[in-house]
This record gives C-alpha cells, sequence and structure tokens, in this order.
C-alpha cells in the first residue's frame, strides 16, 4: 500500500461515527437501566483491496463493530458507506441487493452451519436468494466454489457434522464468496480452530483475495495472525478505535500505551529478550460505567490529569498512523 | 451398560444433526418398544378404517336374552347390559380413538404452532399478546378448560375433540415460541440474514426444519393425554353419547354394574389402557431417537 494515498480517496467501506449501543436490561419492565456502548462513534476508512486487520481484547466490541457495518444489527448513530453508497437505513430490497457484495465469515464453524441443511444448499441459498441463474447452473456454480476453497464437489450432499472444523470452515467461507462480494468481514476465522488448521484457513483467505480482489476487514485477537493477515491494522480498545496505521509502522513503532500493551503481553520464546517495559494495570472497566475522558486511562501507566478530562481524538502523528493519546499531541 | 448409554447417546446425537427423516424411522423402529407401540397403534387405525368388515357381531345389536353374560368362546370379552359383544364394539371404538388423535391433536398443534411461530419472529407486541392469551389459557386446570370451552360449544363427540384440541394449543404455542428465541439466536440463521434472506425464508429454510423435532415429540406425548381428556370427557356425560361405542362412554355404563359384571368396564378400560400405553412407549422411542439432549 502506497503511503502517500488519500485516505478516503480509493475507500470501499467508510465508516464515520459509527455507534452501537446495547441496551442492559434490569429495570422493571424490561426497562433498560444502563447501556453498553460497543461501538462509540468510531470512523475508519477501508480501502480496495486491502485487509484491515481490527484487533482488540475479548468484549471491546470488535464483532459489533463488523456486524453494525454489514447493517447485520442496528446502528445507533453515524453513517456506512459502501462504494458511496450509505448501507444503514436501507430499504429492505435495496439492503438485499447490497448484500450481495458485501459477506461476512463467522468465528465459530460449527454454530454457523445450519445442521438441518446439506452443505452444498447451505452454500446454494444465497443463489437462491438472489435468483442467480437456472438450477442447473446454480448446482455448477456451488461445485466450482467448492473446488476453489479447496473440498471436492461430491462432498456437497453432505451435512455439517460429517466435517472437521476445517472444512466446516471452508464451507463457511465458499457460503460468503458464493455471490462474489468485493468486501468480506473476517470475523475471528480461524481462533475456533487447531492451530494446525489455521495456517491453512489464512493462507486460503489470502488466496482468494488475490483471485477474487476481495477487501478484508480481519478482525482477531492473535496479534501474530493480523501481522500475517493485514496490510494496516486497527486497534480498539471498549468502543473506540485507539490507534490505527500501516501493519509494519504499527508493529515497529506502537505508539497508544494501550497497543503497546498489547504487544508486551504476547509471550516471547526468548527468555533473554526482554519485551517492551509497559503493562496495565488494574482490571479492564466496567462497560457500563466508562472512566470520563481517556477511557484507558484507569489502566494507562502514563495518565495524566488532561487524560480524565478530556477524550483524545484519534489524529495523524505520522503518515498514516493515528492514534488516540494525549501523550502523543 | 455404560457402553449400551453411551452409544444410544451417539447415535440420538447423530440422527438429530443427520437430519434424514428415513434414517430417523429406521432408528426408531430398531427399538423394540417402539415396535410393540407402533404395531398396537397400527393394529388400532387397522380397525378404525375396516373394523365393521371383521367385528364378529353388530355392535348396534341389542339381545336381551344374552345380556351381561360373561367372556366365553362366543363372547370373548363377554357382552354388556343390553347383550351387545363387547369385543365387536371395542374394536369399533378403536375408530374414536383414531379421531381423536388425529382431529384434537391437529387442531391444537396447527393452531399452536402457528400461534408460537408468530410470537417468536413476530414484533414483541405480537408476542406479548400472543403470551398473555397463552397464559390465561394455561392458568385453567386442563380439564376444567376442556369442561369450559364444551359448556360453550354443547356436549357432543365432536365438540369434544375440538374442545380437546383448544386445551392443547397454549403447550405447543409455549413450546414452540421458545424453540424459535433459541433458534433465532444461532449463527446459522444470522448468516441467512447476511446473504440477504427474509424472514419467511429464515422461517422456512432455518428455523421450521430446527423446531420440527420438538413438535414432532411434544405431538406424541400430547396425543395420549388428548385421548384420555376426550374418554374422560364422554365418561361425564359430555363427549360420545350412547350408544356410539366410545370408550369412554362405554366405561360409564359398565360402572353401574361393576361389582356384578367386571368384564363389562374391563373391556373399554384395558383398550384406553392397552392403546395409550402404545402411544407412550412410542413417545418415548420417539424422543430418544430424535432428543439428544434427553440423554
Amino acid at each position: 500500500m502506497n503511503a502517500a494515498i488519500d485516505l478516503d480517496a480509493d475507500a470501499l467501506i467508510k465508516v464515520e461515527r459509527l455507534s452501537a449501543h446495547f441496551p442492559v436490561k434490569s429495570g422493571f419492565f424490561g426497562r433498560p437501566s444502563a447501556w453498553i456502548r460497543a461501538v462509540d462513534e468510531v470512523s475508519l476508512a477501508i480501502r480496495k483491496r486491502e485487509t484491515l486487520g481490527l484487533v482488540g481484547e475479548s468484549g471491546c466490541g470488535k464483532s459489533t463493530l463488523g456486524r453494525t457495518i454489514l447493517a447485520l444489527r442496528r446502528a445507533n448513530g453515524g453513517s456506512v458507506h459502501f462504494e458511496e453508497k450509505s448501507v444503514l437505513d436501507l430499504p429492505p430490497e435495496d439492503l438485499k441487493a447490497l448484500r450481495r457484495h458485501m459477506q461476512l465469515v463467522f468465528q465459530d464453524p460449527f454454530a454457523s452451519l445450519n445442521p438441518r441443511e446439506t452443505v452444498g444448499r447451505a452454500v446454494r441459498t444465497a443463489l437462491d436468494l438472489h435468483k442467480i441463474g437456472t438450477a442447473r447452473e446454480r448446482t455448477d456454480a456451488v461445485s466450482e466454489i467448492f473446488r476453489q476453497v479447496g473440498l471436492h464437489p461430491a462432498l456437497m450432499d453432505r451435512f455439517p457434522h460429517e466435517f472437521s472444523g476445517g472444512q466446516r470452515q471452508r464451507v463457511g467461507i465458499a457460503r460468503a464468496i458464493v455471490l462474489r462480494p468485493k468486501f468480506l468481514v473476517c470475523d475471528e476465522p480461524v481462533s475456533a480452530l487447531d492451530v494446525s488448521i489455521q495456517a491453512q484457513i489464512l493462507n486460503l483467505l489470502k488466496d482468494l483475495q488475490q483471485q477474487l480482489g476481495l477487501t478484508y476487514l480481519f478482525i482477531s485477537h492473535n496479534l501474530a495472525i493480523v501481522e500475517h493477515m493485514a496490510d494496516r491494522v486497527a486497534v480498539m480498545y471498549y468502543g473506540r478505535i485507539v490507534e490505527i496505521a500501516r501493519r509494519d509502522e504499527l508493529y515497529a513503532r506502537p505508539r497508544h500505551p494501550y497497543t503497546k500493551a498489547l504487544f508486551a503481553a504476547v509471550p516471547i520464546p526468548n527468555p533473554r529478550q526482554r519485551t517492551l517495559d509497559i503493562q496495565m494495570r488494574g482490571d479492564p472497566p466496567d462497560p457500563t460505567r466508562m472512566p470520563s475522558g481517556c477511557r484507558f486511562r484507569n489502566r494507562c501507566p502514563y495518565a495524566m490529569d488532561r487524560c480524565a478530562q478530556e477524550e483524545p481524538a484519534l489524529i495523524e502523528m505520522a503518515p498514516d498512523h493515528r492514534v488516540a493519546c494525549w501523550l502523543d499531541s | 451398560m455404560s457402553s449400551l448409554a453411551l452409544e444410544r447417546a451417539v447415535e440420538a446425537r447423530a440422527v438429530i444433526r443427520r437430519a434424514g427423516w428415513r434414517w430417523t424411522l429406521r432408528q426408531l423402529f430398531r427399538k423394540r418398544t417402539a415396535l410393540i407401540g407402533g404395531a398396537v397403534v397400527l393394529f388400532l387405525i387397522v380397525c378404525a378404517l375396516w373394523a365393521p368388515d371383521f367385528v364378529p357381531y353388530d355392535p348396534f345389536k341389542v339381545n336381551t336374552l344374552n345380556r351381561l353374560k360373561p367372556p366365553s368362546a362366543a363372547h370373548w370379552l363377554g357382552t354388556d347390559e343390553l347383550g351387545r359383544d363387547l369385543l365387536s364394539r371395542v374394536l369399533i371404538g378403536a375408530r374414536f380413538f383414531v379421531l381423536v388423535c388425529l382431529i384434537s391433536v391437529s387442531i391444537a398443534a396447527s393452531v399452536g404452532v402457528f400461534l408460537g411461530l408468530i410470537a417468536g419472529s413476530g414484533p414483541s407486541w405480537l408476542d406479548v399478546a400472543v403470551m398473555r392469551v397463552i397464559d390465561v389459557m394455561l392458568a385453567f386446570p386442563y380439564i376444567l378448560l376442556t369442561l369450559a370451552i364444551i359448556a360453550i360449544l354443547g356436549p357432543s363427540l365432536w365438540m369434544a375433540m375440538i374442545s380437546v384440541g383448544i386445551a392443547g394449543i397454549p403447550g405447543y404455542a409455549r413450546l414452540v415460541r421458545g424453540e424459535v428465541l433459541a433458534v433465532k439466536q444461532e449463527e446459522y440463521v444470522e448468516a441467512m440474514r447476511a446473504l440477504g434472506a427474509g424472514p419467511a425464508a429464515i422461517m422456512v429454510r432455518a428455523i421450521l426444519p430446527n423446531v420440527a423435532s420438538s413438535i414432532i415429540i411434544y405431538m406424541s406425548f400430547q396425543m395420549p393425554l388428548a385421548v384420555l381428556a376426550a374418554a374422560a370427557l364422554s365418561f361425564l356425560g359430555l363427549g360420545a353419547q350412547p350408544p356410539l361405542p366410545e370408550w369412554g362412554a362405554m366405561l360409564v355404563n359398565a360402572r353401574t354394574f361393576l361389582r356384578t359384571a367386571w368384564w363389562t368396564s374391563a373391556a373399554p378400560g384395558l383398550a384406553i389402557f392397552v392403546s395409550i400405553l402404545a402411544l407412550n412407549l412410542l413417545g418415548n422411542a420417539l424422543r430418544d431417537v430424535l432428543d439428544p439432549k434427553s440423554k
């Protein structure tokens, strides 16, 4: 990726001030008593044919962000544009048409396939729903896709329980690409798989990206996998993007204390090599009661007075490297 | 012993994922209880369809010379107070048993499943509205509810079957609503939404196939209850009216002769007992095959 290109010029997906809140029901009559801001005014752009890695600890809103971008759950504010077209608040017919272009690969290949449907039918459903081709052509298309993801077409008539995790994930990928989408959200696509299988699936995703010109939003909590996959990386902390940069830049020079702490938490298999000397303090915050100002300040070793008063904005500190931290400005 | 239990558990789990109904049936009839239950139910269906062709006597023919005769070679189950052959009457009575099964259960299941589906998948106000009505129905004891409905519809065999059917609705509605809510949370439903499927396609392709086995299991358990309830209504004089040889109605008449002619109540009583036992055996086996959670 060329560092000089304008962020918005080449964007396939543009997310602006996107929010998604979950009600915490505990009041009488199920009235929400508090809200969790799983995604809180997030802005980012994903360029054509790139892979944007999205990292962060469990429960920080990564998956919710992915699903909100795909309009699979309601946004509580902000906008998402796909090729200049607004995704949110589309009438059902337009949204259905748009879904051909944006798909999702799930984390759990066991839960994401209907146990009462053959895998061939699961993949074919997409073609049926969008009325693509004749019955004969649909069958051919499904066997073609099966080959493309490394499954024998004869396996089409089998049920999901007859497959291994890796094979199931291949079916999940086949289902996601059968409509020839441009944009794919990969929501931790390998974290449910055996380590020995993970590399196969990751390489399959890379190959497909090459062949089909796909754009990925690659969600993971595994920094090594994101390094392998992503062109750029965004770091998320409780609903906010705290740092976003090109992969090499971010991995070489992390600027946000949270990013540094994430790297420090990765064990290095070499006892003589010192890790970055930064550690988070305390526990993860209660997501219904975020601290004022910077939401990382309770756990940040560098917290200052200013951090409690104002929330830092995501500002470009170096070419194509944005950070939301007062320390850096 | 434990390996057998494990084997059965694995079998059941495989079947539910396998989804093939033919295979399910084959598994089912590998169980002896299912075979016995199935044979009795099959016999009852044959009786319901063709009993008039093979019963030894006319079940309505009064023969006062032959009244209250104990079981003998001529009358295997004896005769009742009007000299009618009890075996013939019991066999013909299978017709009402099958009718009750079909009509009550299909009313209860079709309306209940429909209500459960719209409550589970519709907007929340519809869910609340439907489930409050269901709660009101559930607040009445089952028999009291059927009695109340009979009181409105008037006593007859048909009305008894309809009322038993209506009283069965809440059970299905609650079961299906719960299952739909659970299945709706599954990732494969979200995957279908991501592909652009509307609510109808999701209902037909994802939710119904995954709810179907629960419905079938529940039906097999509700059927004997429905038969008993209908017999009870007849016993109370609110269902089948004499001289119809419905088993519950036959019991009412026989009650008077319990001490002098036990066979008059034993014949319909045994018929009820055996048929309900058969349904329960079949239902149990079906649950074992379809529901891995019961293990």
